[in-house]
C-alpha cells in the first residue's frame, strides 16, 4: 500500500477543482433540491389540518416530485458520478506519459488504483452527504417537521448504501480506463454499460417473462406469480435493481418486503396484515442486508479484476 | 577512481511474445561515471532500463542494482535510483512546485527538506522564474528541464536519463547536457545516459556501451575502443565514426 496517499491527495484535489466535476456536482444538487421542493410543499399542504404520522420526513425522499423520486432520481443519475470521475483514471495518465514516472517512485502499483479508487469514493461520499444535507435542511423549513433520530438513521444508512452504490460504478469507470488505451472508448463502454443495466435489464426481463410464461392474466394467478419471479430473478443482475431493493425498506419504514406485492406469499401477507404499522429499523435493515452485500460483492469483484490486470501488465503496453 | 560496479548484468534477456528485445546482455556501471548508452531506435534500450528498474520482468539473466536486485525489490531500487523516462510526461494543470512537491511526497521526503531541495533545484534548472507557470504552458525544453528537477529534488545515487535530448532545439540541447554534467560533477550523481547527440555523448562520457539489435556490440572506455576499432589515438576520432563502424558491421 506504500504510495497511495500522495496519489490519494492529488486526486482528491484534481477532482474538487475539475469543472465536470462542478457541474455533475450543480447540476444534481439542483435537480435534487427541485425534486426535495416540490415534494416539501406538496407533504405540507396535505399536512395542514392532520396530526403528525410518523417518517412524514422520509416522505421527502420517497414521493414522487414531478416524475422521480429522490430516491429514484440517485439510482439513475447517481451512476453518471461514478463513471464520470474514473473514465479516464488510468488511461489518461497512460497517454501523457505520466504513468511511466509515477510508477518509477517508490510505491507498488496497486497504489495508483487505490488512491485513486479511494479519493472517488471520498469525493462521492462529499458530494452526496452534501445534498442529502442540504435536502434535509431544506425539509425543515419547508414542512416544518423535525425528523427524528431513527428518521436520521434510516438516512444515514440510505447514504452509505448510495455511497457503496455509486463507489460500485467508479469501479467499473476504471476498469474501462485500464482496459481500453483510449479515453473514449472507455467513456463509452462505461455509459453503454449504464444504459444497459438501467434500461434494457429490465426491459430485457419483460421480454423473458412473458416468453417463459405466457399466460400471465388475473385468471391465471399461479402464471402471474411465476412470471414476476423470473422477472424479478433477471433484473437482480442490474446494480440498479439491486440498489433499489437495497435501499427500498430503509428509506420507506411502511414497506415490508422488497417484492411486488404479486411475490408476496400467503405467510408473509399474514404477517404483514398482523403488524400493520411501519417496520422497525433493525427489520428493514435484516430485509435489505442481501442487497447491501451483493452490491459490496459487485463492487469488489470490478476492484479485484482492475487489480489483476493492472499488475499483471506489461509496463510497455500499460 | 572508485570502480565499484552500481550496475551489474549478466546474459540479461527480454523476450516480447516472439521478439527478442534484449539478447543476453552482460555489461558494469561504475560508481560517479556517466555512461554512455548508444543504439539505434528499437536496440533495446529502454527495455534494458526498464528491467534494470524492476518495471519490466527479465526473461532471464541476473541483475543488480546498487547491490540489490530489482526484479525482486523493485521498490528499494527505484527509491534509489532516478528515471528520466524518454516522452516524459507532466501533469499539466500542476505547476512547477507543485509538480515537484507532489515527486518529495512520492519518495517520502520530510516536507522541510524538501522545499530547500525544490527551491535548489529551480534555480539549478533554471525555472525559478518560471515556478508558478504551469506546466501545460511550458516550452518542451522547459519541461525536460522540469524532469532534471524531479531527478534533483529525489536525489538519486543513479540516474536513467533516455533520451533526455530528444526534441530540443540545438540551444535547449546544450544546456541540457550542461546540466546534466553539473549533475554528475557537483552531485556526483551516477548517469547512464542515452543519446543520439553524439558529440555530446563523447564529451560527457569516458565509457560507452554500444547496443544494436538486443545485442551488446562494444562496451568500455570509448579511447581504447577506438584504439582497437580505427586505430586511433584519442584526440583524433569522433564518437560518431566509432559508432557508425559497429553499425555497419552488424
Ligand atoms: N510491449 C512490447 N511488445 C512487443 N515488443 C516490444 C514492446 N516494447 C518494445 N518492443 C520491442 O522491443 C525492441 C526494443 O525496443 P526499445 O527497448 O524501445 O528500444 P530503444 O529504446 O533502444 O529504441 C523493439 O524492437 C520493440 O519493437
Ligand atoms: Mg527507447
Amino acid at each position: 500500500m506504500q504510495g497511495w496517499k500522495p496519489i490519494f491527495k492529488k486526486e482528491l484535489a484534481d477532482h474538487f477543482s475539475s469543472y465536470r466535476f462542478i457541474i455533475l456536482f450543480s447540476l444534481i444538487t439542483m435537480v435534487s433540491l427541485i425534486i426535495a421542493y416540490m415534494v416539501g410543499v406538496t407533504i405540507k399542504q396535505d399536512l395542514e389540518g392532520v396530526a403528525k404520522p410518523k417518517f412524514v420526513f422520509l416522505m421527502l425522499f420517497i414521493s414522487r416530485g414531478v416524475v422521480f423520486s429522490l430516491v429514484q432520481f440517485v439510482a439513475f443519475f447517481g451512476p453518471l458520478i461514478g463513471l464520470v470521475l474514473g473514465f479516464d483514471a488510468i488511461n489518461r495518465e497512460r497517454n501523457e506519459g505520466t504513468l511511466s514516472k509515477l510508477l518509477s517512485q517508490p510505491l507498488y502499483r496497486d497504489a495508483v488504483i487505490n488512491g485513486k479508487f479511494l479519493a472517488g469514493v471520498v469525493t462521492i461520499s462529499i458530494m452526496m452527504a452534501s445534498i442529502l444535507l442540504l435536502i434535509t435542511g431544506m425539509g425543515l423549513k419547508i414542512v416544518g417537521v423535525i425528523p427524528g433520530v431513527e428518521e436520521l438513521c434510516r438516512i444515514f444508512l440510505y447514504l452509505i448504501v448510495s455511497i457503496v452504490y455509486i463507489s460500485f460504478w467508479l469501479g467499473v469507470s476504471i476498469l474501462f480506463s485500464i482496459i481500453f488505451r483510449s479515453i473514449a472508448t472507455s467513456a463509452l463502454a462505461s455509459l453503454a454499460l449504464w444504459i444497459f443495466f438501467s434500461f434494457f435489464v429490465s426491459m430485457g426481463a419483460t421480454v423473458v417473462a412473458n416468453a417463459a410464461a405466457p399466460d400471465a392474466n388475473s385468471s391465471n394467478p399461479e402464471a402471474m406469480v411465476r412470471n414476476a419471479k423470473i422477472q424479478r430473478a433477471i433484473s437482480l443482475i442490474s446494480p440498479m435493481v439491486l440498489y433499489t431493493y437495497g435501499t427500498a425498506t430503509v428509506i420507506d419504514p411502511t414497506r415490508k418486503t422488497t417484492s411486488t406485492m404479486v411475490l408476496v406469499g400467503p405467510m408473509e401477507k399474514i404477517s404483514q396484515e398482523r403488524f400493520s404499522g411501519p417496520l422497525p429499523l433493525s427489520q428493514s435493515i435484516l430485509i435489505v442486508l442481501p442487497y447491501i452485500l451483493s452490491l459490496i460483492a459487485i463492487t469488489a469483484v470490478c476492484f479485484a479484476i482492475s487489480y489483476t490486470i493492472f499488475m499483471r501488465r506489461e509496463i510497455r503496453s500499460l | 577512481m572508485d570502480e565499484q560496479a552500481i550496475i551489474e548484468t549478466e546474459d540479461l534477456t527480454k523476450v516480447y511474445k516472439t521478439q527478442v528485445a534484449v539478447d543476453h546482455v552482460s555489461f558494469n556501471v561504475v560508481q560517479g561515471e556517466v555512461f554512455g548508452f548508444l543504439g539505434p531506435n528499437g536496440a533495446g534500450k529502454t527495455t534494458t532500463i526498464l528491467m534494470l528498474l524492476g518495471l519490466t520482468e527479465p526473461t532471464s539473466g541476473k541483475v543488480r542494482v546498487l547491490g540489490v536486485d530489482p526484479t525482486r525489490d523493485s521498490i528499494k531500487v527505484k527509491g534509489m535510483v532516478g528515471y528520466m523516462p524518454e516522452n516524459m510526461g507532466f501533469y499539466g494543470d500542476l505547476d512547477a512546485v507543485q509538480s515537484l512537491k507532489f515527486i518529495a511526497e512520492l519518495n517520502n521526503i520530510p516536507r522541510d527538506v524538501a522545499d530547500e531541495r525544490i527551491e535548489a533545484a529551480l534555480r539549478t534548472v533554471g525555472l525559478a522564474d518560471e515556478a508558478r507557470k504551469k506546466v501545460a504552458a511550458y516550452s518542451r525544453g522547459m519541461r525536460q528541464r522540469l524532469g532534471l528537477a524531479e531527478l534533483v529534488v529525489k536525489e538519486p545515487k543513479l540516474a536513467f536519463l533516455d533520451e533526455p535530448t530528444l526534441g530540443l532545439d540545438p540551444d535547449a540541447t546544450n544546456r541540457m547536457m550542461d546540466l546534466i554534467e553539473s549533475l554528475s560533477c557537483e552531485k556526483g550523481m551516477t548517469i547512464v545516459l542515452c543519446s543520439h547527440f553524439l558529440h555530446m555523448v563523447q564529451r560527457l562520457c569516458r565509457r560507452v556501451g554500444i547496443m544494436i539489435k538486443g545485442k551488446m556490440v562494444a562496451q568500455g572506455p570509448m579511447d581504447r575502443l577506438a584504439q582497437e576499432k580505427l586505430g586511433l589515438g584519442a584526440e583524433e576520432y569522433t564518437l560518431e565514426e566509432l559508432y557508425m563502424k559497429y553499425f555497419q558491421e552488424t
